[in-house]
């Protein structure tokens, strides 16, 4: 039964509208947009931050627009001097205890406060008083919190809770002291955090921030002592652009490689290089493990985040995860042994800086277990922002680069190793591989899209034929959508491989990508991780190379180096283990 | 189990005959019901020892057969605690202590002679009154929600039946549709009693209107206003009214459910709400089938944390079901959905206390009281600069000044009423130009007040309106949910700005930003607290402009309260050099020749303690 359908009246612009739709979404398809703080459509509709106020004919009050549900026919008007004085009030109060240092702020020229204030024409603040004067948190890693930044508009709650599933963050505190915080105020990373990021792509200022790496990265390349390398994450090249205003999706790995190497990296390398070594230590894990020797369903340990959200909330199917390294940690490992040795440079020289979608490959470089032989696998993490913000220092005219590739030894990469960067990918680069792993033969497998395990749907399941055996496999994005599956293992389904992703979209969705900073925000990163993960696809299509296992470069790093997959080499280089954490810390 | 009204008669009955004493107006025999008031504020002066006194006193004396000592609940007359009552005769004694036990035993219940200086001493005409029939407090009321407050043992459901507790229920249950008792409470005229004033009616033919199978009736019973304790008193004195007005409502709009959501401050209304519910349950009152009919309805307690914005309905909502007390935006309205988005009924103690009387009394027995469109009472709680300070209720159009003057026995000390604040928080303060308005929600809204749950703060000469808005809004910061803008960073701004004019700093554009913030934040909030929370300041400003202006340009505060303005002056004229002000003075700021020349403050030594102001015998100090 289709819902009733109303006629309402907005500005004088007559609007057919569903039943139940809010006057803030029937406005926009009026074209009007209505300004907004607090609200993400389907995340966070709380009506908290009485931005999007609008008058209603023959209703008393000023009304939200973002939660008002339209159930029979109205007169809004979201113009009107009234509407406007109250706008201007309430943004004039949360700029009056706001830290308004934006010119030196990271989120400058990508605030929606500042956004919102510029639309709304203030100028003064008429009234003013005590701001909040907290400490900024900076003692973890990945994400620095600013609470003198925070207007209470409890996005970062709502994507914890609501998308995530960690919950994170509640509101503490009452009056002014109220305060969107983890309980107790702790610092993240002494809470329970996954350290997605969602938090900080979701916040509309700079209270919650990922950390910067940047002035360590140029100390290191000032240094002629040093060795220089980096390595770029697969989802890197068709997300950097919207850095330079390019289009979402827009294919820049050339240019990805010429910005790095303009800035004085010795090596540039494609981190899809490892995926494709990822997916041969996986592939032959899973083989083990389904004839016997392991536990199914196999968990994918490729995205950090999940990784500690399974060691926090399901401790008992550590066992199931792949004790694989994540790519970039594979790559870290071998730069420092393996290419090392390789090109006769004194390890203690390299400084292995990795360009990550992502907040939690910061965590997770972190970790005590991601070193080896005495030196970090990874040195620094920076992010899509972070690196754009460097290129933009350089003074690099990004959009006006000549393409350039990466470097050799380890410039080749597959379109299995590619489409890591999109959610279902790593499951559909490893099934093709263990196809032809287990039938001792190159197939036609590589050929074959596995388009039911592509898409934005949150929890996919297929059947993937594996020449004699049928496995099943499932795909879940967004820890929220990863419960799903896992309750259903914990309950007895069976699965035989299983690939999450902490974020939503996996990495192309990454706490660590450019920030949209909408107010359909949910509309909005669908499309933008539908255009960034088709560009990935399309990289795949387009690959001469579209199975891991056929990469020569992979080949050749065992014949000279690891010997086999899940050899002695390969066990002390390219895996880990993991710990079980606590639910709450 | 009660499964007929046989039963439930027989109850009854037995009941009235233990309850003689106080129920038959003939009653002759030598046998006494002494009610001892068990509410929290008799009990903050120590009742129960009395009470326990009492016990002793008559068992060594061996009066069980002819005394009954009883709890009871509040009298109303708080400022005169403990209280008891001894029945048949109507004594009311006051400010008992233990050591009076005795005598009350000895002399009254042994021998039939009234104590007399425990007697209520009147102010009036500084008579002792012997019954509580002759107390002027008592006069001009008119209990009905307070009805069994002070009269029937909460503790016993008995007592309850026997003044025809629950007959109410049986009556709509053996005799009306739910739509009949709907209209029954809409004729009655009815209203919201936690100070908006909704009709009662149309709320519960909202709910009954809705299409769910799931329903709950929740009660309100999170009174947080400062100095209010209408509610309180009423769980205390008569929890079973509440059960008993839940289970109707609960049959009228179809819920089977209902939550009692009580501030946990309350310890005393919690007990005695568990030893009800349990009492109700095992008579059959709640359950599967109340009545022995096929009406299932059950209660459950929540206890709230002590969060001001968890009475506001949609706040409270989040509270029971176990999240943070934050208002929702409305609509949808609880009627819609409520409480696990199903649709829910939310009324306050006091609208609820009012049902059973409405039902068994007929509607135009209510309509009768009250104004065109307020009917019934309110109950409302004096405090402040009055002399009687305590619990009233009166019909509604009765004027502030009967309430101030002839039932709260007016100002002490002989000084000048100024104002009465209402609506506590949400409130604002009427001045004695508006003395007599006939209070009803209507009226009180046009002076830039309004009825609120009913606390009702006296203030006089000695009361700073600045400093009383500073209060009021710092209390609405202090409990703002933090949830929207202008009431979370809004009223510490204005809360800034009245602190600066307090302190003097503040000059006429501050004062100007304060109002036109203050309307801002009524405009913007998301619930009736932020709506609200500037009615302190706004009507403070509408009639004590003069006060607000005194601080900004003059530097000084009339009424001498705020610290950084107070100023004492010694008026020459009116001096008559007795020196006791500089004896008195611990600064040596005051000088003068005795009995010669007037004396002075010196202005630099004198930190305004107030000292000489309270000694001087003919008021020649001015403060301000």
């Amino acid at each position: 039964m289709g819902k009733e359908i109303i006629r309402i009246e907005i500005d004088d612009i007559q609007i057919d509208t569903e039943q139940g739709t809010t006057i803030l979404e029937a406005a926009f398809k009026a074209g009007i947009e209505i300004p907004s703080l607090c609200y993400l459509k389907e995340i966070n509709e709380i009506g908290a931050c009485r931005v999007c106020v609008v008058e209603i004919e023959g209703v008393k009050a000023l009304q939200a627009s973002c939660v008002y549900p339209i159930t029979h026919s109205i007169r809004v008007f979201t113009n009107t001097e009234r509407v406007r004085k109250a706008r201007k009030r309430v943004v004039e109060l949360l700029l009056s205890e706001h830290n308004r240092e934006c010119t030196t702020c990271i989120r400058n020229l990508n605030c929606e406060l500042q956004n919102v204030a510029d639309n709304l024409g203030i100028r003064d603040i008429r009234v003013t008083g005590e701001r909040k004067s907290y400490d900024l948190q900076t003692e973890n890693p990945f994400i620095a919190r600013d609470y003198n930044k925070c207007i209470s508009c409890r996005r970062c709650q709502a994507i914890c809770s609501t998308i995530q599933e960690v919950n994170i963050y509640a509101p503490l505190n009452r009056g002014m002291d109220t305060l969107i915080a983890p309980a107790f105020m702790r610092d993240l990373g002494d809470t329970n955090c996954i350290t997605c990021g969602q938090c900080v792509i979701a916040c509309p200022t700079a209270s919650i921030a990922a950390k910067e790496d940047i002035q360590d990265v140029w100390a290191a390349l000032e240094d002629e002592d040093k060795y220089v390398v980096v390595q770029t994450a697969p989802s890197i090249q068709v997300t950097l652009g919207e850095m330079f205003g390019m289009e979402t999706g827009t294919i820049v790995t050339g240019k990805l490689a010429a910005a790095l190497r303009h800035m004085g990296f010795k090596k540039v390398f494609p981190t899809d290089l490892s995926a494709d070594l990822t997916i041969m230590e996986e592939a032959h894990e899973l083989i083990e493990r389904l004839k016997g020797n392991g536990k199914l369903p196999l968990l994918s340990s490729c995205c950090p985040a999940w990784v500690k959200f399974a060691e926090h909330f399901y401790p008992q199917l550590l066992e199931h995860l792949s004790s694989c390294k994540s790519p970039h940690e594979m790559f870290g490992a071998l730069i420092k042994t393996y290419y090392a040795k390789k090109e006769g440079i004194d390890p203690k020289k390299i400084v292995s800086v990795a360009v990550m979608p992502c907040t939690a490959k910061k965590y997770e470089a972190s970790r005590p277990e991601m070193g080896c032989e005495g030196y970090r696998d990874i040195d620094y993490v920076v992010t899509t922002r972070e690196l754009g913000r460097m290129i933009r220092q350089a003074g690099i005219h990004f959009r006006n680069l000549q393409d350039e590739l990466y470097d050799m030894p380890f410039g080749v990469s597959s379109g299995a190793g590619a489409i890591f960067g999109a959610t279902g990918g790593v499951i559909e680069a490893a099934v093709r591989s263990a196809y032809a792993i287990l039938n001792q033969r190159n197939s036609e497998m590589g050929l074959i899209d596995f388009e039911e395990l592509r898409g934005q749907r949150g929890v996919k399941e297929a059947k993937v034929n594996l020449g004699d055996k049928t496995i099943k496999v499932a795909i879940a994005h967004g820890t929220g959508n990863a419960r799903i599956i896992l309750d259903r293992i914990l309950q007895g389904d069976h699965y035989d491989y299983v690939e999450i992703m902490g974020c939503p979209g996996g990495c192309v969705g990454g706490g660590g990508q450019p920030i949209l900073g909408r107010r359909d925000y949910k509309r909005i990163s669908l499309d933008y991780r539908h255009n960034r993960a088709d560009s990935l696809y399309k990289i795949d299509m387009h690959s001469q190379l579209r199975q891991s296992h056929n990469n020569p470069d992979v080949k050749r790093l065992y014949a000279e180096f690891l010997g086999k997959p899940l050899g002695e080499k390969s066990k002390k280089l390219l895996h880990t283990t993991y710990t079980p954490r606590g639910s709450y810390f | 189990m009660i499964t007929s009204i046989e039963m439930l008669e027989k109850i009854r009955d037995d009941a009235k005959k233990k309850m003689a004493a106080r129920l038959d107006k003939a009653y002759r025999e030598k046998q006494y019901d002494v009610l001892v008031c068990a509410g929290t504020g008799c009990i903050a002066t120590e009742s129960e020892k009395v009470r326990k006194a009492l016990l002793k006193n008559v068992s060594e004396k061996g009066l069980e057969s002819t005394v009954r000592i009883l709890k009871t609940g509040c009298f109303g007359f708080c400022k005169l605690g403990p209280i008891i009552i001894v029945y048949p005769d109507k004594t009311f004694y006051c400010e008992v202590k233990e050591e009076d036990v005795q005598k009350i035993v000895t002399q009254h219940l042994e021998k039939g002679e009234k104590v007399t200086e425990l007697l209520y001493r009147s102010l009036k005409d500084d008579k002792h009154k012997e019954t509580i029939e002759e107390i002027s407090f008592f006069d001009t009321q008119k209990r009905i929600a307070l009805q069994n407050c002070g009269f029937i043992d909460p503790e016993d459901i008995e007592e309850y039946i026997g003044v025809n507790g629950y007959f109410a229920l049986h009556k709509v249950l053996m005799q009306d549709t739910p739509e009949k008792v709907i209209e029954v409470i809409s004729t009655s005229g009815l209203r919201g009693r936690g100070g908006a004033g909704f009709p009662t009616g149309k709320k519960w033919s909202f709910t009954y209107h809705a299409k769910e199978e799931e329903k709950f009736v929740v009660c309100n019973a999170d009174e947080g206003d400062p100095g209010a304790f209408m509610d309180r008193s009423i769980l205390e004195g008569d929890p079973h009214c509440i059960i008993e007005a839940m289970a109707i409502a609960g049959y009228a709009v179809g819920a089977q459910k209902g939550y009692i959501y009580v501030r946990a401050e309350y310890p005393i209304a919690v007990d005695r709400l568990e030893k009800a519910i349990l009492e109700a349950k095992e008579k059959g009152l709640l359950g599967n089938n109340v009545l022995g009919t096929t009406f299932a309805f059950t209660l459950e307690l929540r206890l709230g944390a002590g969060a001001f914005v968890c009475g506001e309905e949609t706040a409270l909502l989040n509270s029971v079901e176990g999240k943070r007390g934050e208002p929702r935006a409305r609509p949808p309205f609880p009627a819609v959905s409520g409480l696990k988005q199903k649709p829910t009924l939310v009324n306050n103690v006091e609208t609820l206390a009012n049902i059973p009387k409405i039902i068994l009394n007929q509607p135009d027995w209510y309509t009768k009281l009250g104004t065109e469109t307020s009917k019934g009472t309110k109950v409302f709680a004096l405090a402040g600069q009055i002399n009687n300070t305590g619990l009233i209720e009166v019909p509604m159009g009765t004027t502030i000044r009967t309430i101030i003057y002839q039932i709260g026995g007016g100002i002490p000390r002989g000084r000048k009423f100024k104002a009465v604040q209402t609506g506590g928080p949400s409130g604002g303060c009427i001045p004695d130009e508006y003395l007599d308005t006939a209070i009803d929600y209507e009226s009180l809204n046009e002076i830039g007040s309004m009825m609120g749950s009913g606390g009702m703060i006296v203030l006089d000469e000695t009361n700073c309106m600045v400093d009383i808005a500073k209060f009021y809004v710092e209390f609405s910061q202090d409990e703002s949910c933090g949830k929207c803008t202008p009431c979370r960073i809004g009223t510490r701004r204005m809360l800034e700005i009245l602190r600066s004019i307090a302190d003097g700093k503040a000059d006429m554009r501050d004062f100007e930003e304060l109002q036109e913030l203050a309307q801002d934040i009524k405009e913007g909030s998301l619930c009736g607290l932020g709506q609200t929370a500037p009615n302190p300041v706004l009507s403070t400003i509408e009639y004590f402009k003069e006060e607000y202006i005194a601080h900004i340009q003059d530097k000084r505060c009339p009424a001498g309260v705020c610290e950084k303005l107070k100023r004492h002056k010694i008026i020459s004229e009116k001096c008559i050099a007795c020196g006791l002000c500089h004896k008195v003075c611990g600064f040596d700021a005051i000088h003068g020749e005795r009995k010669k020349s007037p004396y002075a403050i010196e202005n630099e030594k004198c930190i305004n303690c107030g000292a000489c102001f309270e000694k001087c015998p003919v008021q020649a100090i001015e403060r301000g």
